[in-house]
């Protein structure tokens, strides 16, 4: 399954790198990415593959939240298919 | 990026700032085929029907939700009617308390937080086994926490059926005296229909029509914060009545799509049949989830204002418009809820005195589910509660509609009260009710004829 994952926080160095390692280590593969800074906001979005992925799902979530609290931003993972649903007829 | 930026934190802030959610899945279960004139067998067969149906609903619906990443808030199950089931085994009210305590255990088992359909459809003429089951609702439903009953008294092909009404009023009265120290919460588990759906998701109306399959899926979406910020978005500015429907129309679209995915899923991986998707906008208590405030949003000063009636309108025909394209399976109650104590802007309203009873009566004529979770003075007599449940019921049979009511006459309650229901029940202060007797026409009893336009045939 590919799914687009979100990261959204006070801009500080080092936030795509974190990111990126956790989900290099769990065997996901980033298929585009892009990055804006909104009034001192950081904003990533990815859009990742799933297929490869090397432990369950949930287990997954638990982790990108506990990056998210240690580095101190949002992280949020939903299926492709929710966008797909909601933005294309 | 397939998405555009602008698209993504649109769904982001639906689901993190609006509180977008799917409400529920309801599994339908048939219950007829476990009809058995011995109760012990014949509650030994419900039991297990149900749990062995209903066996992975929870967990399944919890793996789609960490799927998708959507929040999956209630799992739920509506059964047949309970009064065709339970008459095969005799008509006895104490039969039919011990069947709400083995759909209690049921629904405890699979983990469910309602189990719908301790109902009986009375909309023409009583059954003894209807008779029994709606004397045992009072006490069906202070013995449990999870099962919800429901009646249906009214049909726009049958008219209303008075002598019902009268017997479901005595029940309110007597389900708000058997829960007393919890200001009568029983009641919030009972509903009383005109027209009612037989594939409703939504709680405590729910019950399994006898024209479903064996075992269904619904899902009931939310969203009223959805629709709030948008129409917010526009607030203020110069946009024109059909601008915003045109918004609540688009948003409405978007809530019922992910609807619609949720079903698809769960249909697949249950193994059942996909019923349908409820597009009604289902408020909770939480502020920011209020259907109340839309209509505040679209320029009334406070819901229950001069032209509630028709923001009402606009919003439920422009959520409907929006969600039929959205979803190819369109059911349940699929309007606007309007519920007191379930929705903070309606029981702030309430509190002012800017929503009355009549008000709210009148805006019924519009939503879906009409006067619900409505918490009434302790004293209202059971004359009274019929005289306003006929109205209520006369709305919808006249207008081809469904309508209901959830009303708790709480004891020792009066007017301007708050109660506490708890949880998504939600608080609501106590609303006057017209001190002028219905007595003498609520207890002709007798039938209301059916409206001229139900003779179609």
């Amino acid at each position: 399954m590919r799914a687009v994952i979100t990261v959204v926080g006070q801009d500080k160095p080092g936030i795509i790198a974190a990111v990126s390692v956790l989900l290099a280590e769990r065997s996901v593969n980033i298929l585009d990415i892009s990055q804006t800074i909104m009034q001192g906001f950081f904003t990533m979005i990815t859009l990742v593959d799933l297929a490869g992925l090397n432990a369950p799902l949930p287990d997954l979530r638990t982790e990108l939240d506990q990056l998210g609290k240690r580095i101190d931003v949002e992280i949020t993972l939903q299926h492709e298919d929710v966008y797909t649903s909601m933005h294309r007829v | 990026m397939i998405f555009t930026r602008l698209e993504i934190e649109q769904t982001l802030r639906m689901f993190r700032e609006q509180n977008l959610d799917i409400r529920t899945i309801t599994m339908g279960i048939n219950l007829l085929d476990c009809a058995d004139s011995d109760p012990m067998r014949l509650n030994e067969r419900i039991y297990e029907k149900i749990v062995r149906s209903a066996a992975g609903l929870v967990e399944t619906a919890d793996e789609i939700g960490v799927e998708l990443g959507v929040p999956i808030i209630n799992k739920r199950i509506s059964v047949t009617p309970v009064a065709l089931v339970g008459g095969a085994a005799g008509a006895a009210a104490d039969g039919a308390v011990r069947i709400a305590q083995t759909l209690e255990r049921a629904a405890t088992e699979t983990g469910v937080d309602f189990l719908g359909g301790f109902s009986a459809l009375v909309h023409k003429g009583v059954t003894p086994a209807d008779i029994a089951l709606i004397r045992a609702i009072p006490e069906g439903l202070a013995e449990t926490t999870r099962v919800c009953a429901s009646a249906n008294v009214a049909s726009s092909k049958s008219g209303i059926n008075m002598d019902a009404v009268l017997l479901l009023a005595e029940a309110i009265k007597s389900a708000a005296a058997r829960t007393s120290a919890t200001g009568g919460s029983a009641c919030s588990r009972l509903v009383v229909f005109a027209n009612a759906p037989e594939d409703n998701p939504f709680m405590a109306g729910a019950f399994h029509g006898t024209g479903e399959p064996d075992v269904v899926v619904h899902v009931g979406v939310s969203g009223p914060g959805v629709v709030q910020s948008a129409v917010a978005e526009m607030a203020g500015g110069p946009a024109p009545l059909d601008a915003i429907a045109e918004t609540v129309k688009r948003t409405a679209f978007r809530i019922t799509r992910i609807g619609q995915l949720v079903l698809d899923r769960a249909a697949e991986r249950l193994g059942v049949p996909a019923g349908i998707v409820d597009l009604s906008l289902a408020p909770t208590p939480a502020v920011g989830d209020s259907v109340a405030r839309i209509l505040e949003e679209m320029g009334l000063e406070i819901a229950g204002a001069p032209g509630s009636t028709a923001a009402l309108a606009l919003l439920n025909n422009a959520v409907k418009k929006g969600g039929m394209m959205a979803s190819s399976h369109v059911g349940g109650l699929s309007g606007s809820f309007l519920p007191v104590s379930e929705d903070e802007g309606m029981a702030a309203a309430a509190e002012k005195g800017a929503l009355t009873l009549e008000k709210l009566e009148a805006m019924t004529a519009i939503c879906s589910v009409g006067l619900d979770m409505v918490a009434l003075p302790g004293d209202t007599t059971v004359e009274t509660i019929a005289g306003i449940m006929a109205d209520e019921m006369a709305i919808g049979v006249m207008n081809h509609k469904t309508t209901a009511v959830r009303l708790i006459p709480v004891p020792g309650g009066t007017a301007g009260q708050w109660v506490e229901f708890g949880g998504l029940l939600g608080r609501a202060p106590i609303m006057p009710v017209s001190p002028y007797a219905s007595a003498g026409f609520v207890r002709r009893g007798g039938i209301i004829p059916a409206p001229v336009t139900s003779y179609r045939n």
